[in-house]
């Protein structure tokens, strides 16, 4: 079936299957910062925004996504680059498998929420699993990011 | 593995009913995110997104939420947080992360009935309803005691408690399922209301320990009441044994929050 969608700012059409889920479609059209993770719904490897939403491109389903706005880390590469400093600044990005949706997942934070504590951080960020990190350096990172920002 | 062999957007509840009622393997879709988990072979998706039913509104004697809706909105919406001390807010809040939650619905949640749901505890102890298409009104403790059938969840109806409420609950990490979880309403007129959820059934209220509150009982002797009262089982995350001296702590934890 064909169905149009905005992937970064563009206006695409595609030609999908009624059960392809965005990951898949997203890595099949060169989005490869878009991680396949657990697959099922809990590490936020494939975390990217629907209409500034973010979300798990694992399961949502392409056609849901039509006539909407999808990013991906390819469309935000300024402010990933201003944050993923703040992560290797920390030591805290070691194998980088899960920075993509990471990274979506801070930058979505940073914009809904004013001035979080450490314990709202912790919260928004309970979807992004990392097997290389114990969290602190990533908390470090985003505290001084959001520092940044706020000045 | 799940397939989908066609896609349907309907644009009118009528149309949605009719079209999951025309073959046994239609359904609705949802968040998608417990489905996709399964394996089975559907052969049309009902996605309700025409619908207009992604909303939280309140007239002066109840909350209504649309089945569209999502936990994140639960969870984040002014009026929910300050319902009831935002037990609902609470109690969602837990549910994996804040990626799932935007996409999770609350109609799919409730109709699905979940053993594990952080959502039933609060809504039982607050008295909710649900509206369904053909099955029309009906409590949530009723609607919860009922075999599936094929129907479709239009709305969740809150009625306006005053009182304060508190959610809570036991798993190894935050985002993982809960190994027991519960709610507890204290009404201004003295009322109170018990339910506990991930037993690993369904969540059901307790009567007989909440009634012994309101008659002044000791809550030492009414978490005692609450293993007989319920039935708990084994899965992987906890014995029957387990769930059943977890849930005297959880009740005299949220006893203890809930205000004396």
């Amino acid at each position: 079936m064909n169905m149009t969608l905005t992937i970064n700012n563009k206006k695409v059409t595609l030609d999908i299957k009624p059960d392809e889920v965005l990951l898949d479609t997203l890595r099949a059209n060169g989005y490869l910062s878009v991680q396949r993770g657990c697959d099922t719904s809990s590490c936020g490897l494939c975390a990217i925004w629907v209409n500034d939403e973010v979300v798990l491109s694992c399961t949502y389903l392409t056609v849901r996504a039509a006539n909407k706005n999808v990013t991906t880390l390819e469309g935000v590469q300024k402010e990933a680059k201003e944050f993923a400093d703040f992560l290797a600044d920390e030591g805290a990005d070691q194998c980088g498998y899960c920075a993509p949706g990471f990274i979506m997942t801070v930058l979505a934070m940073a914009k809904e929420l004013n001035n979080p504590s450490e314990e709202e951080i912790y919260h928004y960020l309970n979807g992004n699993l990392c097997r290389c990190t114990g969290y602190k350096g990533q908390i470090r990172a985003i505290k001084k990011y959001l520092e940044f920002k706020n000045n | 593995m799940i397939t989908i062999k066609e896609y349907v957007a309907p644009e009118s509840l009528e149309e949605a009913y009719e079209i999951l009622m025309s073959g046994k393997t239609n359904l609705i879709l949802g968040g998608f995110g417990f489905i996709k988990m399964g394996s089975r072979a559907v052969n049309k998706a009902i996605d309700l997104c025409n619908l207009s039913l992604d909303y939280i509104t309140e007239t002066e004697d109840e909350i209504l939420i649309g089945a569209e809706t999502s936990l994140r909105a639960l969870e984040i919406n002014d009026i929910i947080r300050n319902y009831c001390g935002g037990v609902i807010s609470q109690g969602v809040s837990n549910i994996v992360g804040v990626q799932f939650r935007n996409m999770a619905k609350v109609g799919a949640s409730v109709f699905s009935r979940y053993g594990f749901s952080d959502l039933l505890p609060s809504l039982l102890v607050l008295d909710a309803k649900v509206r369904l298409y053909k099955g029309g009104l009906m409590n949530l403790d009723d609607f919860l005691e009922r075999d599936f059938e094929k129907d479709i969840l239009v709305e969740v109806i809150l009625p306006k408690k005053k009182g304060m409420a508190v959610y809570d609950c036991i798993r190894k990490s935050t985002g993982d399922f809960p190994i027991i979880n519960g709610a507890i309403f204290k009404g201004e007129n003295g009322q109170y209301r018990i339910a506990i959820g991930s037993r690993p059934q369904r969540a059901k209220l307790a009567i007989k320990a909440a009634k012994a509150l309101e008659n002044g009982d000791d809550i030492e002797a009414v978490v005692e009441i609450i293993p007989e009262e319920l039935h708990f089982g084994t899965n992987i995350r906890g014995s029957k044994e387990y769930r059943e001296d977890m849930s005297k702590a959880l009740l005299s934890r949220m006893y203890g929050k809930v205000g004396v």
